[in-house]
């Protein structure tokens, strides 16, 4: 088994290190670590900006760019909170308690240091937990037909649902419409036409393109447009060598980067739990065992090192579920979900044996990645910091236009940019009405493979409604799902939603 | 307008979700149901229909009771929601305007008209700065999108 392990990443990494996927890996990061340090640039709306350029990529070379983009927007994203206390990433909005401290007292550089060598340390325990996590949890859901794998996307549905920021009564409203938005267009068992009012340009369904942008893209510049407070910009002097850090500070952040990491991979392998919860989760640890909690918040380099490693381990720890079972744990792999459907890849656990440039070669460009993103980072943290200081209200204008583009060239339409505009409106509204719109771009993804196989499933069972229950391992997947929808019950009426109702308030 | 959404937010919220299983439901029962052995196109919809209105109601029940005071974390600051019309405005007109100018221009004009229009929106924007910005973007597109990555637009209708 590890043997085998070892000879498909060698494989893996034949893939990676062909030039065009190499450059396009290359690509992929930079443009996410771009992303992640401009502030007011979500990193959906910047995969779904560039979704449509990889159409006309290999599978292999589309995914690992977009793949780059996510987990290199980690690296940027600490670098906006750190320096500027702006949590313009979800996911680092909590190293702005510490980390934002430790830059007013001069020390921003190495609370930088301390986030490389976390992210460094996180990433590597991810990569390798999903090495030899997702063959294995694939073989096992080799056996899977159509009733394990509905009460799996169930249960992946609802804890994508219930578990991220906001309401849950919202958050499963939000996934249950982004399902019906998924069905729009042909109906692939009966080739009726669904909610498309006559228009010839809805009979292929609503673009994934569309949706993301006027979600991520439309809505949040309507509500960023001269709301985003302009950028402090009094701490963006910073130079490769007040990186390093000293040998206490080193000592200081090694085990909370151990903690965070476990923390981190822990998360990943709970569906629904991304790298937010992941660290938010990690400083609360960090904060319990630690011998000088009163420090926190007042720049611990535990408090920036934690969190840090966590978000990581957990980011590469996220690919897993998307990976071998083809069930997203959040909307960012519903993104790379939809993409890889775009490139005629089907998912679940028959891709890392059908595919296998594709699931090694991922690792093996994870590996490298990483490794540019140091690279990137430390040397040239010069260039990036001066990249905080662009301006949203040049931003925002520009992106729209790349939404507009972007959108068109998906199948050569204008009807398609105008849905998008639609789309951005009303999610602009549900913005306002505190709907979380991820939610909804994992419904879609999932919603027209969740009918596919209910209706298989009920078919073979000649519509026993039991085979749900009957099938022990379906039946296992329910009893989650129930204990899941239980606890939010129970929890709503104690009205101490602990850990996760933390999360998001505080990040709200 | 805006503060009493705030104060009823949840109220609207189900609202709206109540309205959409409602819409979307009607739609869903002109479809052929089918039976759970054998489902129809309309089956689907119907479930995700009652279920987001059944949603909608449980929101309007919790909109009474007290949501908690909002935690200010590190994100208030950078998102407020305030009503800015004119941003919303530009925004709209922006891609309106590329849409109509992409049909009947091509890249060019639409490229420009999207990002002066939209630019103009934030109050900080000149026309000038905008129209600065809107150029280099227009040079951009029709460089690298038009003529490196040949998307699918003439760059001026007629012309090229």
């Amino acid at each position: 088994m590890l043997w085998t392990s070892f000879a498909d990443l060698a494989h893996g990494f034949e893939v990676a290190l062909q030039p065009h996927n190499l450059l396009y890996c290359l690509i992929g990061v930079l443009i996410g670590n771009l992303v992640g340090v401009l502030p007011g640039m979500g990193v959906l709306s910047a995969v779904s900006i560039l979704l449509p350029l990889t159409f006309g990529m290999k599978p292999v070379a589309a995914i690992l760019m977009i793949s780059g983009i996510f987990y290199g927007a980690q690296y940027g994203g600490a670098i906006c909170s750190i320096l500027l206390n702006l949590p313009s990433h979800p996911p680092h909005a909590v190293t702005c308690l510490d980390g934002y401290p430790l830059t007013q007292q001069g020390k921003g550089g190495v609370a930088l240091g301390v986030t490389m060598m976390g992210a460094v340390f996180g990433a590597a325990f991810g990569i390798l937990q999903m090495m030899f996590l997702a063959p294995y949890i694939a073989k096992v859901a080799f056996s899977f037909q159509a009733a394990e794998i509905c009460s799996l996307m169930l249960l992946g549905l609802l804890a994508g649902s219930t578990l991220a920021k906001g309401s849950p009564l919202k958050g499963v409203a939000m996934t249950a419409f982004g399902m019906l938005l998924g069905l729009v267009g042909t109906d692939t068992a009966t080739s009726v036409e669904r909610y498309t009012f006559g228009r010839f340009e809805l009979a292929d369904g609503i673009e994934l393109v569309a949706l993301a942008l006027g979600l991520f893209g439309i809505a949040e510049f309507l509500r960023g447009v001269n709301n985003v407070a302009p950028v402090n910009t009094g701490y963006t002097k910073l130079r490769f060598r007040d990186m390093r850090p000293s040998k206490a500070e080193m000592k200081e952040a090694a085990f909370p980067i151990l903690r965070g990491t476990l923390v981190g991979s822990l998360c990943s392998l709970i569906p629904g739990t991304g790298p937010v919860i992941a660290s938010f989760i990690a400083y609360a640890t960090e904060k319990k065992v630690s011998k000088t909690p009163e420090k926190f918040g007042h720049g611990a380099i535990a408090g920036v090192a934690a969190p840090e490693a966590s978000t990581h381990s957990s980011i590469q720890g996220d690919f897993i579920p998307t990976m071998s079972l083809g069930i997203p744990g959040d909307a960012a792999m519903a993104l790379l979900l939809g993409a890889l459907i775009i490139h005629n890849v089907t998912p679940g656990p028959r891709l890392i044996v059908e595919h296998p440039d594709i699931f090694w070669g991922l690792i093996a460009s994870f590996w490298i990645g990483n490794l540019i993103l140091v690279f990137l980072n430390v040397p040239m943290i010069g260039v990036w910091v001066r990249l905080l200081t662009v301006p949203y209200r040049y931003l925002y204008p520009t992106a729209l236009f790349f939404i507009c583009i972007g959108v068109f060239a998906t199948r050569n339409s204008l009807f398609d940019v105008g849905v998008t505009l639609a789309i951005g409106l009303f999610g602009y509204l549900l913005l306002l009405l505190r709907f979380e719109p991820a939610p909804m771009l994992l419904g879609f993804v999932l919603g027209p493979r969740f009918e596919e196989n209910f209706r298989r499933a009920l078919k073979i069972a000649q519509g026993d409604l039991t085979t749900f229950v009957d099938r022990p391992i379906s039946a296992f997947f329910l009893a989650i799902c129930l204990l899941l929808v239980g606890v939010q019950i129970v929890a709503r009426i104690r009205k101490t939603r602990a850990p996760v109702r933390l999360a998001s308030t505080a990040f709200d | 307008m805006l503060r009493a959404i705030d104060r009823q937010r949840d109220f609207y919220a189900g609202g709206v979700m109540i309205l959409v299983g409602a819409v979307a439901g009607y739609v869903a029962t002109t479809y052929d149901l089918g039976s759970l052995a054998d489902m129809g196109p309309g089956f689907f919809p119907l479930v995700l229909s009652v279920l987001i209105a059944g949603l909608g109601v449980a929101i309007v029940a919790g909109a009474g009771r007290a949501p908690g005071p909002e935690v200010a974390g590190p994100m208030a600051h950078a998102h407020r929601t305030g009503a800015d019309l004119r941003g919303w405005i530009a925004i709209f007109s922006g891609v309106v305007a590329f849409i109509v100018l992409a049909n009947y221009g091509g890249m060019a004009p639409a490229t420009f008209a999207c990002v002066f229009v939209a630019a103009m929106g934030d109050r900080r924007n000149g026309w000038k700065i905008s129209a600065l910005l809107a150029l280099g973007v227009t040079i951009f597109a029709v460089l690298v999108l038009a003529l490196g990555l040949r998307v699918q637009m003439p760059i001026l209708k007629g012309w090229f």
